[in-house]
């Protein structure tokens, strides 16, 4: 121990042996036997030695918040680092497992993203049919005159049809009555007009039909049919090939009353 | 009074400069400040027994601080310096006990 060693006349502040009793006994007689002269130096020497204990002291409790890694000796570093190489494989499978899951759910993402754009393009296509959409493409132009005033709904229909059978996707008489599957054709009060789907359109009539205008023209121009029907009528039929016709009439949406679909 | 006074003072400087530890010292302070602990232990131990000396008190407060940073020096660079600081804190620690025994029967009678 440090502060064994004293001077024969000195009584030893903090020597102590390991027992109490001893201590009590073999020391009791010598501070009676010393009445201590103090210089002042020294007191204040003792007072320098207690501020730098204090001042040690308090620099070290700033310090072992500061870093505590410096005063770590390689065993506890070593503990140290195997924990945190335990937590770092605990983490990387956690971040293994996440990932996963994002993966999953990427792909899933992925899938009903396919699934919105099929659904999208099935309703593109059945919003043309049902004619709640504009269209654009190629297609024909006919123009059907009436100066007799006999040419009825029976004629227009037919010439619908004609077009439906060529491959028509969209039909449209004079620019506002759109022509969809529930479509009817009757003839209207006064001669030379129709009324289509309770539209009336007046002679002429001009049906644009949005298809492919080499299978169109043939189905109208085709001997004994229709145009030779509106002709033997006194009635005139043009058809013009045209590279982009462009439907903006709509159709009213109808919602089916008692039909229920199947799926 | 007068190293009462240095006691404040100490802690006041500390906790206004807030110094940085040097990385050399880092080791041995903290053994060092128990030692010096045991030294002031047992300075108050003498003061209550009426047989307090400066000198001595100066001489075993600067040699234990000393001799302990010595230990855990020498511990570090035999590469037992963990144990070796170990066996000091317990050795000190012991002596504080005593002495803190010593002026708890002085002060209580029990």
């Amino acid at each position: 121990m440090p502060d064994e060693q004293v001077p024969d006349d000195t009584p030893d502040t903090d020597d102590t042996p390991d027992t109490d009793e001893a201590t009590a006994t073999d020391e009791g007689s010598e501070a009676a036997a010393r009445p201590a002269p103090r210089g002042r130096s020294r007191q204040i020497l003792s007072a320098l030695l207690l501020g730098l204990l204090a001042f040690t002291v308090t620099v070290q409790l700033g310090q072992d918040e500061a870093d505590s890694y410096q005063n770590l000796r390689s065993v506890e570093l070593v503990e140290l680092l195997k924990t945190l190489d335990a937590t770092n494989g605990r983490l990387t499978e956690q971040i293994e497992d996440l990932t996963a899951t994002r993966d999953d759910l990427r792909s899933s993402t992925d899938a009903s993203e396919t699934a919105q754009k099929e659904a999208q393009r099935r309703l593109d296509d059945l919003s043309i049919l049902a004619g709640t959409v504009g269209a654009t493409g190629p297609g024909v132009r006919l123009t059907l005159t009436d100066p007799t005033g006999t040419i009825g709904a029976s004629v227009l229909l037919d010439a619908v049809q004609e077009l439906r059978d060529a491959g028509a996707e969209a039909i449209v008489i004079n620019g506002h009555a759109r022509v969809v599957a529930q479509t009817w054709f009757a003839d209207g009060d006064a001669s030379g007009s129709i009324l289509v789907s309770g539209k009336e359109v007046e002679a002429p009539y001009v049906i644009e039909a949005i298809g492919d205008p080499a299978t169109l023209a043939p189905a109208i121009d085709f001997r004994g049919g229709i145009s030779d029907r509106v002709e033997s009528r006194g009635g005139t039929l043009a058809v013009e090939r045209l590279d982009v016709i462009t439907i903006t009439a709509l159709a009213d949406a109808v919602t089916p009353e008692y039909a229920r679909g199947d799926s | 009074m007068i190293p009462v006074l240095g006691l404040v003072v100490g802690v006041a400087v500390g906790l206004v400069l807030q110094p940085e530890v040097p990385v050399a010292l880092q080791p041995y302070l903290p053994i060092a400040i128990v030692a010096a602990l045991d030294a002031v232990v047992g300075a108050l131990r003498a003061v209550g027994e009426k047989r307090f000396d400066d000198r001595v008190f100066v001489v075993s407060f600067v040699s234990n601080v000393l001799i302990a940073a010595f230990i855990v020096f020498l511990g570090d660079q035999l590469g037992v310096g963990s144990q070796l600081s170990t066996g000091v804190l317990v050795v000190l620690g012991i002596r504080i006990f005593a002495n803190a025994a010593a002026i708890r029967r002085r002060v209580f009678h029990a």
